[in-house]
């Protein structure tokens, strides 16, 4: 009988680069800036790793396939390293590679490194899939972008709920202001700017009824965690808090939302499987009660607002109501993305998973500067790949060990 | 008896003003305002020959068993592909069977009335049943020229057979002479034409009446037996002179639809016969004819069957359905007149796989889904397992056709991030009535027209062209339906 993976992993190390337009380094430098603050934090040699996991997305700009460049970036000694690439989930995969091997007991210390250098493109906002879609859909699936594929989420999430278009907006821009105040803390941040309401309204519109402020920047950058057992952990560790998993989960669509006719637009059907595992794989019976702080896949301010109702914390068709009353701010009940979240921080995609859970860790350590949340326990990242019809979902939760 | 047991049209939605153009290009050629009048149908930037002679087949073929299909003649000399046969791609499209006779009857203006002399010869003959024969034409011209104003987009489809026959065939005349009013060479995109007043004089005043005066030997009649005659001349007056010179009364002869819709080349003689047909009565007699190096004519006569005929767009509902092109450069830009700078982004491309395109030929082109039959859940695009999460049924498919299902949108957006010829790109999930979903790109409409729940109606179109490469691509998109 499966037992899940609580207590089974510990993080011992993480490092984060800084994210944002790096004109000036390749996907290299990127790497090696968020290993060098991992391996430090580790305090373990790189010669100690004993197998590794690579998440990265696109292959039309960036580092290329396979996992060799990871490999040969940190020169590690001829190991077992795995490319994963789950969209803009790609960064949790390769966490889950680290710690699932970790506690399969088949490895001791493993390594899971994002990166993702999208700035080489040529033009704003992600890379055109295009033909890279697979041949068939290249014959008739829209030319999508991002922000229209969740901007058609707002249309049905707003429909469904009989939530007036202003008022969606309204809502929705709430989410960015509160992004962009934490962004304003993070050193760390692509994007360091506060902006009101009405920057965020009238805005000019990416995806109707999507406004530039409704989508999070699009950044290079990368971020890694070391991950080994708890006993190995408080042997390196002997005076510190030791960070441990307590849920990894996937959620994947298999096609109903697009393709069944049950689905209202109205939610993640793959959030709201994920999340509930996630909690009864965590031991969590009341998340809205139990959970310190999140950092959620923002991609665009509607995927947030509908997420929080995925996660069981909001009421279905009320987030906005405790998006309105702060519940999210860095202040409130739960703080959401306190790190500024993908709006503000950026969203390296292979990174992105990565760096959810590095600002977790920083909180649960203390050791995020004047963005620390007051004696955090659990920590939840959400880091979602794919479109609102067909997608990715993965939950982690982190806490400290055994409380 | 054989002849006419059912027809389609197709105008495009769009109309351009005349003025537009004029008021644009006037400057530079200021006596095309002598035609400058009434509006110009044009094709919306993802429309072309093909997908309007699908769309004008569809209306035709709406309420026929289409399995009965048993050859499809495609009369266009604005095709997209010189050598990969249009009409295959048309006939697939149509979910006609594969067990059927298609062919391009191209490069000549009337290659309409040539397809349906052809069409009309093989029932006779007792070769073919049941034969579709579609015209449609897209002509290009340079900006600020007569012809741009003259000309307009628009297809129209002919059922013809020996059962249930609406149009009696009476018999066809035609006469060829290479008279090279215009030409284009096999490489070349723009019409070279020669001097109108000769066109006119030596062409059309001549080549028309003789044509017309062959078919009255043949079937014995006089014109005065025709209540409906249809013959194309985007000069207007000439269209009439000719018409007195044949003795024909202003009831008799139709109208050249320069102001409605402009000439619609190969497809005009077809335009015209399919306007006859709906205004018809049983006992009336059409004669049509097609223009071009040379001349064929054709009469018809109308049976009762004309009444049970179901309703149907047909050009009359064409030409009501309508929405202005507010500019001349949009013009310009969708006919690719004017070089619009698309960014890194519109770099988009690659080739198309012709191997995945044949395996999916009928989801791809005919928009055919699969059906359950342990759950009836209809499923787009077909897999082995059931879709419906309470069913999952494995293998258990049957072939489901969508293209002529209404649906409803339920989520969507207006992208301006997304490259397209008319920003914003509109498009959504669409549900259809009977079951099954899919993503659509919405055409025809405009971003405020679109809303969650809004009826939808499917339309063949232009899906991509890959210039470097001369591929064109098709799919089917969702048009918004007001009323629905």
């Amino acid at each position: 009988m499966a037992t899940g993976i609580k207590d089974k992993v510990a993080v011992i190390g993480m490092g984060c680069s800084r994210f944002g337009e790096r004109w000036d380094v390749g996907a290299q430098e990127l790497m090696v800036e968020a290993f060098q603050e991992c391996i430090g934090d580790a305090g373990i040699d790189r010669q100690e790793i004993q197998a590794a996991w690579f998440g990265t997305c696109f292959d039309e700009v960036n580092v290329g396939k396979s996992a060799l460049p990871l490999s040969a970036t940190l020169r590690l000694p001829n190991i077992a390293v795995t490319r994963t690439e789950n969209f803009c989930a790609s960064g949790t995969e390769a966490f889950r590679g680290a710690a699932y091997a970790v506690a399969s007991g088949a490895y001791d210390i493993c390594l899971a490194l994002g990166v993702e250098k999208l700035k080489d493109t040529g033009y704003g906002g992600l890379p055109n899939f295009g033909p890279g879609m697979g041949s068939q859909a290249w014959l008739w699936m829209p030319n999508m972008t991002a922000p229209g594929a969740f901007a058609m989420l707002a249309s049905s999430y707003g429909a469904a709920y009989g939530i007036p278009e202003q008022e969606l907006k309204r809502a929705m821009a709430r989410v960015s202001v509160k992004s962009h105040a934490n962004g304003v803390l993070n050193p760390k941040a692509h994007l360091r700017k506060a902006v009101s309401l009405d920057d965020v309204l009238n805005a000019p519109i990416v995806a109707h009824p999507l406004g530039l402020f409704d989508c999070c920047g699009v950044s290079d950058g990368a971020a890694c965690a070391i991950v080994t057992t708890p006993e190995i952990a408080r042997g390196l560790k002997p005076t510190s808090e030791i960070v441990t998993i307590k849920a990894i989960q996937l959620a994947l669509s298999n096609g109903s939302e697009a393709q069944f006719g049950a689905w209202r637009g109205d939610h993640f059907v793959t959030t709201s499987k994920a999340s509930a595992r996630a909690y009864q794989e965590a031991g969590i019976a009341d998340p809205r009660k139990e959970i310190s702080m999140m950092e959620l896949h923002d991609c665009f301010s509607i995927t947030e607002l509908v997420t929080y109702e995925d996660l069981h914390i909001s009421e279905r068709g009320k987030a906005r109501f405790d998006v309105l009353d702060g519940f999210f701010d860095l202040s409130g009940t739960i703080p959401c993305q306190p790190d500024g979240g993908l709006k503000c921080f950026g969203h390296p995609i292979g990174a992105s998973g990565l760096r959810m859970l590095y600002e977790m860790y920083l909180q649960l350590l203390g050791r995020a500067g004047e963005r620390q949340i007051k004696n955090p326990r659990l920590g939840l990242t959400h880091n979602l790949g794919g479109m609102p019809f067909m997608n990715v979902s993965s939950i982690t939760i982190v806490g400290r060990h055994q409380e | 008896m054989i002849g006419v047991v059912s027809y389609g049209g197709y105008i495009p939605r769009l109309r351009l003003d005349r003025m537009a153009i004029y008021r644009t290009l006037g400057w530079f050629t200021p006596a095309t305002l002598a035609v400058a009048q009434g509006e110009r149908s044009v094709c919306n930037w993802d429309e072309d020959s093909l997908s309007m002679a699908v769309e004008a087949s569809r209306d035709c073929l709406a309420g026929m068993d289409r399995k009965k299909v048993d050859a499809l003649y495609l009369c266009s000399t604005t095709l997209p592909y010189a050598d990969r046969q249009n009409a295959g791609i048309a006939a697939t499209a149509l979910n006609l069977p594969a067990e059927m006779a298609t062919a391009d009857i191209t490069s000549c203006q009337r290659a309409g009335t040539t397809g349906l002399i052809t069409a009309l010869e093989a029932i006779g003959g007792g070769s073919r049943k049941a034969a579709l024969v579609a015209a449609s034409d897209r002509r290009e011209t340079r900006g600020g020229y007569f012809y741009e104003m003259w000309f307009g987009d628009g297809a129209a489809s002919v059922l013809l057979g020996s059962q249930d026959v609406i149009a009696e065939y009476l018999g066809s005349h035609s006469i060829t002479y290479d008279l090279a009013d215009h030409y284009r060479g096999a490489q070349k995109r723009f019409d070279y034409m020669w001097e109108e007043r000769w066109v006119r004089e030596e062409g059309y005043a001549k080549f028309i009446p003789q044509a017309i005066e062959g078919l009255l030997q043949k079937t014995g009649l006089s014109i005065s037996d025709f209540a409906h005659v249809a013959y194309p001349c985007f000069f207007t007056r000439e269209h009439r002179n000719i018409g007195k010179r044949l003795g024909l009364n202003k009831d008799q002869l139709l109208g050249n639809l320069h102001l409605e819709c402009g000439e619609t080349g190969a497809a005009h003689p077809l335009v015209l016969l399919v306007t006859a047909l709906e205004r018809a009565n049983p006992g009336d007699r059409i004669l049509v004819a097609g223009f071009g190096q040379g001349c064929d004519a054709l009469a018809f006569r109308v049976t009762g069957a004309i009444r049970s005929l179901p309703p149907r767009r047909g050009i009359a509902g064409s030409l009501a359905r309508k929405a202005p092109l507010d500019s001349y450069a949009k013009f310009a830009r969708f006919r690719d007149l004017l070089d619009l700078e698309y960014g890194i982004r519109g770099e988009l491309g690659g080739q198309t796989p012709m191997t995945a395109l044949y395996r999916d030929r009928k989801m791809i082109l005919g928009l055919m889904g699969a059906r359950c039959t342990a759950c009836q859940t209809p499923q787009f695009p077909p897999q082995p397992y059931c879709v419906n999460p309470e069913c999952g049924a494995f293998d258990q498919m049957e072939e489901y056709h969508f293209s002529e299902r209404l649906g409803r949108v339920v989520m969507y957006t207006g992208d301006r991030l997304a490259v397209t010829t008319d920003p914003p790109a509109i498009y959504g999930l669409v549900q259809f009535e009977g079951g099954g979903r899919m993503l659509l790109d919405f055409t025809d409409c405009a971003l405020e027209e679109v809303s969650v729940g809004l009826g939808v109606r499917m339309s063949f179109r232009k899906r991509w062209y890959d210039k470097e490469r001369g591929y064109t691509g098709y799919f089917w998109k969702a048009v918004p339906q007001a009323n629905a």
